[in-house]
């Protein structure tokens, strides 16, 4: 059984589990999925500063920094107790383009040429981790949502506005990886 | 006729408040001690170890997604996608009340230009650091430590959002 429980676990079972949500949440206290609203919480809990955007309150939503903090120890019963041992499988497209980009080790979860301490301080640490973080906060916020709120919970409920939002997202990454990736990945 | 015109309560404009933008808000009129949010948490531990176990959180994952060379987000997204829309239908069809005997209700997206601008910028930020805001906290978890500083530079993004709301195109 865990021997099962720690090699990789297939899309559809996780595709399955984590839209399951939607309905638990709805069940178990009628709160709708999203994830990116929790750091809009967090702004709200400690830096609400004199901004409107920021000014309600954020006890109410408590249940959504539960939800972000259970995620956080999960990942780490995951990746501390039903760890796989072996490298996760990537396609070998990606490998080989990923090698030719100075980036040969794909055994954890994030290249460590590019996220660690000592490359945070480096012009393309500082744009990967600094400036991707940053794009990825105002982003969410600016588009009322992520891949939990809009792709998922949005379309899981026919919301059109959330397909827009979805595309732009799908849209944005690729415009990413295949036009400026190239160039940040060598810098 | 007369007409009562009646003051908008507190609580609901507030609500109206945190609805803004907001995909996740409902207001409910129970008052329940802090420990019943547990069962957030829980299901988030099992979100969380799905995301690992499932190279959810992998930033190899996106890169293959968004190269299109692998089946596997697509396929995921596409599972939860469907499993969330049957589920919803169900709710509806058979009006089921929350565990504590509530109506559900799913508040409709209102569009505006934010879900264009917003996600483009949004997508971007995903290529490049692999993570969704809930990567975020499930990489963290999973020992990248350094991750902290992408967590931190995106609660920096919301807030400066949240400052220059009223300026930016809606």
């Amino acid at each position: 059984m865990l021997e099962t429980l720690k090699q990789p676990w297939p899309w559809y079972v996780a595709g399955a589990l984590i839209g399951l949500t939607v309905p638990y949440l709805l069940l178990v206290g009628n709160k709708t999925f999203g994830i990116s609203s929790s750091l809009r919480h967090l702004c709200a809990a400690c830096i609400p500063g004199n901004v409107k955007f920021f000014k309600y309150d954020w006890k109410k939503e408590a249940w959504n920094l539960f939800f972000v903090g259970g995620i956080a120890l999960g990942a780490f019963i995951a990746a501390f107790f039903l760890s796989n041992p072996d490298p996760i499988v990537l396609a070998e497209p990606t490998q080989e383009y990923l090698a030719s980009k100075g980036i040969p080790d794909t055994t954890q979860l994030l290249p460590a040429e590019i996220f660690s301490w000592e490359q945070l301080f480096t012009l393309r640490g500082l744009i990967f981790m600094v400036i991707g973080g940053f794009l990825v906060g105002f982003g969410t916020r600016y588009a009322g949502g992520c891949t939990s709120g809009h792709a998922i919970m949005g379309l899981s409920s026919l919301q059109w506005p959330s397909l827009v939002a979805t595309v732009m997202f799908m849209v944005g990454g690729i415009i990413m990886t295949w036009f400026i990736l190239p160039h940040l990945l060598t810098l | 006729m007369e007409k009562i015109i009646q003051p908008i309560p507190v609580a609901q404009s507030d609500l109206a408040q945190r609805e803004l933008d907001a995909m996740c808000v409902n207001e409910s009129e129970l008052k329940h001690p802090w420990w019943y949010n547990l069962k957030y948490a829980a299901w988030g531990v099992l979100f969380g170890i799905v995301f690992v176990k499932a190279e959810i959180v992998s930033w190899f994952r996106i890169q293959e997604m968004f190269r299109f060379e692998s089946f596997h987000m697509y396929g995921v997204i596409g599972t939860a996608v469907m499993v969330g829309l049957i589920s919803v239908l169900l709710i509806k069809r058979t009006k089921a009340k929350t565990i504590y005997g509530e109506e559900i209700h799913i508040p409709n997206k209102e569009f505006n230009k934010g879900q264009i601008y917003g996600g483009l910028i949004f997508g971007l930020g995903w290529a490049i650091t692999g993570a969704c805001p809930g990567p975020l906290f499930a990489q963290v978890g999973a020992g990248f430590g350094v991750v902290i500083v992408t967590f931190l530079s995106a609660w920096a993004g919301t807030w400066v959002y949240g400052y220059f709301r009223d300026k930016l195109p809606h």
